[in-house]
């Protein structure tokens, strides 16, 4: 009788460790595959880059003499340091100005009570709705009207500007966590608003800030839209307008040294997300998943 | 009625000098004062507005005399804006000397004002930014929907333009060519956007459960190789697929070597959607992984316990346990994925660029999204007044479902807006 049982829990669990690995295999093959179709275009673009021709017909994944020319030719015989060194400046001034409009607004709207904040709320929640780009003919005209065409400026106030709505909400939606007790006190202590914000608010909000930052950071990298419209001339040129005109000219003939340069543009922003991932996926879901 | 308010309303600022507050009371006439020396422009601002100019292109003496239709329609606007800042700066004079008057008369420090002020002082540059870099536009665009803006016979400076009522929306919906292209675009714009939102949302569910699954060990390995399309920037990406999925690129090459055809993925009208719902998924299927990822992890592992004592399937448990838990947390994502994929501009015009070209539309191709269409209006083809009216349409469309999604953000829930 005993060794019946003892048997037939022997099996069961064999039976199940057979089971439990065939749902091993199964899942390890799905992650394998994913990956391989994840690190596909990737290692294919880092493979082009080393090659030593320059068009798209002759070039391999695995180049048999791989070499780093195209990556000396972009500082040598293109435009790609102006076009990093322009991107690099919007890109700052866009990131400084904007944490700095949105984060202000953003406390102000979460912390205090004033006349005409309840038609301040609903006018940003409506503009919110409308994708800025559509309004490009008109933002062209203002631009041209203001002489801010074909400057670093001109592009840098809209991008701020049109990132108020969207992130005001997002970052007012974290600051209403924080309790209001803790400014009180600080009030009771004697400290200004200002103080208050920068010295109470500011610390505590810094996941916030810094998604905010890094968005803002990160998105003049690659809106060609009104980089093409506002930026006319060659010394004015980012890399998002740069790398377009590179791949979607008639010929192909400068592939490679597309590959070389979006491999450029792409490893410092992957490095950036690396470090500061937890904060997107925080910033990402602050505003918006329910709990 | 307080004398220092009558006085305020009189002329800006009085009142407050009245009640001894100089400095302010200076700053307050100083406005109306400014008001009223450019009455003359405000009057030729609205004019402007009003006829969109007169004076059609012509030479005296070999100069070139023109009123243009579009920086007086401009000009006319930001003349409003700037009214109507001037009343709501009235009103509030007004106000403020009633108030300071009832209050009675206590002198504050500078500071003090300073720190009461806060809000306004604090809110003064970003809605300034708002209503000039955003607002303004938005006005103007609805605006030129009810023009006849557009190239060729329409163009400042050589043409004038002139206000025509609804007709650019009787032309949309009434000629067949426009009418043709706005049907089909849109009806390809609402599979893509479902599609789109469907594919990447289920591709990030099933990432985010592979990883979660207890018997994966590395799991940190494999969730940073899959977020990998999320860092990269986008543009990068797509631009890269462009070229893999081009003729002479690497997919049609693999697809030689193991003895199959050549495919035209980008340039059949069939194949070019499919390879734009593949690649917004290998693009947005990280998204996706990244938020479910920790909804994953917050289920309690009891649900699980207790539905495999009762001795629940693999499907049953994802249907009963998973889903609903997941889909409840993330509806408000889902719709915004949507509006997102409604506009996504910048995949289309990076893979396809609209293509391949469409012989029965006017200015778009057969994968242009409603928003590639207007930008190649605006852009390509100048035709400013109908990409007008399809913005207005997108807006339509777009804006309850975002407006669904910002009232279920704790943002709106704090403030409690509608009563």
């Amino acid at each position: 009788m005993m060794s019946l049982e003892k048997n037939l829990v022997i099996s069961s669990s064999r039976k199940l460790n057979s089971k439990k690995i065939m749902i091993r295999i199964i899942l390890y093959t799905f992650l394998i595959i994913n990956s391989i179709i994840v690190l596909f275009p990737i290692i294919w673009i880092i493979g082009s880059s080393l090659n030593p021709g320059d068009s798209l017909y002759s070039s391999s994944m695995f180049p048999k003499n791989p070499t780093f020319i195209h990556y000396i030719e972009l500082f040598t015989k293109t435009d790609y340091p102006i076009w990093y060194i322009n991107t690099l400046k919007i890109a700052f001034a866009n990131m400084i100005l904007s944490v700095i409009l949105t984060s202000f607004t953003a406390y102000v709207l979460s912390r205090f009570k004033f006349k005409g904040k309840k038609i301040t709320l609903l006018t940003i929640l409506i503009l919110q709705v409308f994708p800025s780009f559509l309004t490009l003919t008109a933002v062209y005209v203002l631009l041209m009207q203001l002489n801010l065409l074909n400057t670093h400026l001109g592009l840098v106030l809209f991008y701020s500007a049109a990132q108020i709505p969207g992130n005001t909400w997002v970052v007012k939606g974290y600051l209403d966590q924080i309790p209001k007790s803790l400014d009180e006190a600080a009030r009771v202590d004697g400290a200004s608003n200002f103080t208050t914000f920068t010295k109470i608010i500011l610390p505590l909000a810094k996941p916030i800030i810094v998604f905010l930052a890094l968005t803002s950071f990160t998105g003049p990298w690659m809106d060609f839209i009104f980089q093409r419209l506002v930026l006319r001339s060659a010394d004015k040129k980012t890399l998002a307008v740069g790398l377009l005109e590179m791949v979607t000219g008639q010929s192909n003939t400068k592939f490679t040294t597309f590959a070389a340069g979006a491999i450029l543009v792409a490893i410092p922003i992957v490095i950036i997300f690396v470090f500061i991932q937890k904060y997107i996926i925080e910033g990402l879901s602050a505003g918006a998943v329910k709990s | 009625m307080k004398k220092s308010q009558l006085l305020s309303c009189i002329f800006m600022g009085l009142g407050q000098i009245y009640n001894k507050q100089y400095l302010k009371g200076i700053m307050f006439m100083l406005i109306e004062i400014i008001a009223l020396i450019n009455i003359p422009n405000f009057a030729k601002a609205f004019w402007g507005l009003y006829t969109l100019g007169e004076v059609k292109f012509h030479y005296v003496n070999g100069r070139a005399v023109f009123d243009h239709s579009i920086f007086l329609m401009l000009k006319g606007l930001i003349a409003v804006l700037l009214l109507i800042l001037v009343m709501i700066l009235y009103i509030f004079n007004v106000k403020d000397a009633k108030n300071y008057a009832e209050k009675g008369i206590k002198r504050t420090s500078f500071k003090d004002v300073l720190d009461n002020m806060f809000p306004y002082i604090v809110l003064t540059p970003g809605l300034l930014s708002i209503m000039f870099l955003i607002l303004l536009p938005i006005i103007f665009t609805v605006l030129v929907a009810f023009t006849n803006y557009s190239a060729p016979y329409h163009l400042p400076p050589r043409n004038l333009v002139d206000w025509v009522g609804f007709q650019n929306f009787k032309d949309l919906f009434k000629m067949d060519i426009w009418n043709n292209t706005l049907k089909g675009t849109l009806k390809w714009t609402i599979i893509w956007a479902f599609l789109a939102t469907f594919t990447s949302y289920f591709g990030g569910l099933f990432l985010a459960m592979l990883i979660n699954s207890q018997e994966i060990k590395l799991k940190k390995l494999w969730r940073s190789i899959f977020i990998l399309p999320y860092a990269i920037p986008g543009l990068i990406s797509m631009l890269v697929m462009r070229l893999m999925f081009s003729g002479p690129g690497i997919i049609n090459d693999i697809l030689e070597k193991i003895g199959l055809q050549r495919v035209d993925w980008l340039t059949e009208p069939l194949n070019a959607k499919i390879v734009l719902i593949l690649i917004n998924l290998w693009l947005g299927a990280p998204y996706f992984m990244a938020l479910m990822t920790s909804i994953l992890t917050n289920i309690p592992k009891d649900l699980y316990e207790s539905a495999d004592i009762d001795g629940a399937s693999f499907l049953h448990k994802f249907f009963h346990i998973t889903l609903p838990l997941v889909f409840y947390s993330t509806t408000p994502l889902i719709i915004m994925s949507f509006a997102y994929n409604f506009n996504n501009f910048m995949l289309i015009y990076a893979v396809t660029d609209g293509g391949p070209v469409n012989p029965d539309y006017r200015y778009a191709g057969h994968t242009d999204l409603l928003i590639s269409w207007i930008y190649k209006m605006t852009v390509e083809q100048q035709q400013y007044h109908m990409a007008s009216v399809v913005t207005m349409l997108i807006f339509l469309i777009i804006a309850p479902a975002i407006a669904f999604f910002f009232t279920r953000t704790r943002s709106f829930k704090e403030e409690d807006l509608i009563q």
